[in-house]
């Protein structure tokens, strides 16, 4: 059986959900090889046995996460020139996109992203895009090459199988080109205890009906163990951390449940949750376009709305 | 300094947008215009030149009406154009976009800094300028939330939900830019009527020495077997709040074990 290359998603070795889900992924495409890079394996190696990984190949050289992106594609160039795999799956990050972008070049190869699902089709790899704000999903395979997926997170079910996985350390000569853009520093960002928003099975998002104060929005969040989402219009007001952004320009959700407060629904940000799985808006103005999207809706001050909802959630858990 | 500003012309994200029975994009259902997120590219050119001496160029590839992407910038004051167009481009996956765009920037001559917009508004890859990057053998700074250059290097700072980043390359590099870096400025009256003069360039395939065998929808390494418009979501139940709507929601949430 041929390998499938997934290379892991992780922060020091905190391996995040995509990686579970692309290793069930590459499970109907061969035998998963996950790839890790950088620091912490130690912390991963449980993880991506639990989720099926029959190899792991190690890369732990600095020169990996001091500069942008190139080396890692060299080195997944390598493998694939190596190991010819059925597929190379990478999640769909800022970087994860440009080093499936960098190695789809190197290595002459169709490249797909942001899918939402990957099978074994009859001419090989066929992936699941949804796109045009989530109004059409297309279907494609990569006729050239290794086929290169970038995975959106949240998008396939995980399904465990324990695997004990072979360690290789890997090591590539890499190029002084790779090494062009040095990161010079980094810094981490707080974390707020809540669930990372891509990978949120519930987000709770605040607009510029929020008036600036998300504390209804997050008080709704933590009563539903979600994430805190906002629109661009509250992120520029400065109100919440433009990471928090959900929308084209900011993050893409796909959750269980997505609740849109005091936001209009403008295509931009419909852009960003169309694909959740239920949708539901309070907002004051019943002709607000988010209301075309909901599974349900309370036409109301958000104000008054979310916190009753949140005392009757948090009565319910008992 | 020269700049290349990479600018695209995409369907309008507000329009309906489809696909052609063959699975290209629709050009002709919906009005075109200059990707949004390419402005920023474009202001953050003009603000680099502004500030020291300097050319920049806008460089699209797409059909006739591509222009339109071209003309926008060069009234809010880019000052040259370059628009490839050949029929044989058509339905080009990102791998041949990247290539062309790549021999034309490199027909640009003398190029200190190529900027491009963090995604298209149609396809919404992210991936042309780190593919720009790897054709063309620079540096790629990607992504830049706030851009600096100084004595030939450019430094840039990159967010991402876990850290947030400064990274330098010297010139020449590839750079993409988010909409967080600048407020892309509306042309002016002024600038209107001086974009009417400024020069534009047509290039097709043989200009750039390209096989029209390696680009087109022939060619894709990537292929698209269906395109399906999804169902519209069902209208689902929206209640007035008269007092007891938080409490309604909850127990739709908890009918739906969501809560
Ligand atoms: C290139 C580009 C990219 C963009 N990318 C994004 C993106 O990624 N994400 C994004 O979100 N936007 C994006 N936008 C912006 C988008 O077009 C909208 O401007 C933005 O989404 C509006 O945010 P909003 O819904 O919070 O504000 P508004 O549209 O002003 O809506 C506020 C809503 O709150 C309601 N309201 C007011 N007070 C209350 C109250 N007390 N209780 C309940 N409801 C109340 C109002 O009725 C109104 O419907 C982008 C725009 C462009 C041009
Ligand atoms: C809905 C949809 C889905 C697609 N999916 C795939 C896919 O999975 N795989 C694939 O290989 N192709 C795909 N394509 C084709 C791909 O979008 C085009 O080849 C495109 O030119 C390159 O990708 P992008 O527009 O997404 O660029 P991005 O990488 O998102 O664009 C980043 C920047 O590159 C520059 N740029 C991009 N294209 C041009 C251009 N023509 N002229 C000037 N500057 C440009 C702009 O500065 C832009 O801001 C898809 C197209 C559509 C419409």
């Amino acid at each position: 059986m041929s390998e499938v290359l997934v290379l892991v998603d992780h922060v020091d070795g905190d391996v995040r959900k995509t990686t579970a889900e692309m290793l069930t992924a590459a499970r109907r495409l061969g035998e998963p090889s996950a790839v890790f890079v950088g620091q912490g394996y130690a912390a991963a190696k449980e993880e991506l046995g639990r989720h099926g990984a029959a190899k792991v190949y190690l890369a732990e050289d600095a020169v990996y996460t001091d500069h942008l992106v190139a080396p890692v594609a060299e080195l997944l160039a390598d493998l694939v020139g190596r190991v010819s795999p059925a597929a190379v799956l990478i999640a769909s990050t800022n970087d994860g996109k440009e080093i499936a972008g960098r190695l789809a070049i190197k290595t002459s190869s169709g490249l797909v992203t942001d899918a939402v699902d990957v099978q074994a089709g009859e001419g090989g790899v066929t992936t699941t895009q949804s796109v045009f704000a989530g109004n059409y999903t297309v279907t494609s395979q990569v006729g050239t090459g290794t086929p290169i997926v970038t995975v959106k997170p949240n998008s396939i079910g995980v399904e465990e199988s324990a695997a004990t996985p072979v360690e290789e350390a890997v090591s590539v000569e890499i190029s002084e080109a790779a090494r062009a853009a040095r990161v010079t520093a980094r810094t981490a960002k707080e974390k707020s205890g809540r669930p990372s928003l891509a990978e949120a099975a519930i987000v709770v998002s605040g607009g510029r009906g929020t008036g600036g104060d998300f504390g209804p929005v997050e008080a709704f969040a933590d009563a539903l163990g979600a994430a805190v989402g906002a629109s661009r219009a509250a992120v520029d007001a400065g109100w919440y951390p433009h990471s928090h952004q959900v929308g084209q320009t900011g993050v893409s959700v796909s959750p269980q449940l997505y609740v849109a407060a005091g936001i209009s629904g403008a295509i931009q940000h419909r852009a960003g949750m169309q694909t959740s799985k239920t949708i539901v808006a309070v907002n004051k103005d019943a002709e607000a376009p988010i209301f075309e999207l909901v599974d349900y809706g309370v036409v109301g001050d958000l104000f008054t709305v979310l916190p009753q909802a949140t005392e009757k959630v948090q009565e319910h858990q008992g | 300094m020269n700049i290349v500003v990479c600018v695209k012309y995409v369907p309008d994200a507000q329009g309906d947008r489809g696909f052609e029975s063959d699975h290209t994009t629709d050009r002709e259902g919906v009005d075109g215009l200059l990707s949004e997120l390419d402005e920023y590219a474009v202001e953050e050119a003009l603000k680099i030149v502004e500030a020291g001496e300097g050319e920049v160029t806008v460089l699209t590839m797409g059909p006739d009406d591509a222009a339109t992407a071209i003309k926008k910038s060069l009234q809010m004051g880019a000052h040259k154009g370059v628009h490839v167009l050949d029929d044989a481009i058509a339905g080009s996956d990102s791998a041949a976009t990247s290539l062309v765009l790549a021999e034309a920037i490199k027909k640009c001559g003398e190029v200190d800094l190529v900027i491009t917009g963090l995604a298209s508004t149609d396809g919404v890859m992210s991936v042309v300028p780190a593919m720009l990057a790897e054709r063309l053998g620079l540096p790629q700074v990607t992504f830049a939330s706030e851009l600096t250059v100084e004595g030939g290097t450019v430094t840039i700072r990159r967010d991402n939900e876990s850290f947030s980043e400064t990274v330098e390359a010297s010139l020449p590099a590839v750079v993409s830019v988010t909409d967080q870096i600048n407020e892309p400025r509306y042309p002016s009256f002024k600038g209107i009527m001086a974009a009417k003069k400024k020069p534009v360039e047509t290039w097709s395939l043989a200009d750039l020495g390209v096989d029209a065998s390696q680009v087109g929808l022939g060619a894709a390494w990537t292929t698209v077997t269906d395109t399906q418009a999804r169902p519209p979501r069902e209208a689902g139940e929206v209640v007035t709040d008269e007092g007891e709507g938080g409490a309604a929601l909850a127990q739709f949430l908890a009918d739906r074990r969501l809560a």
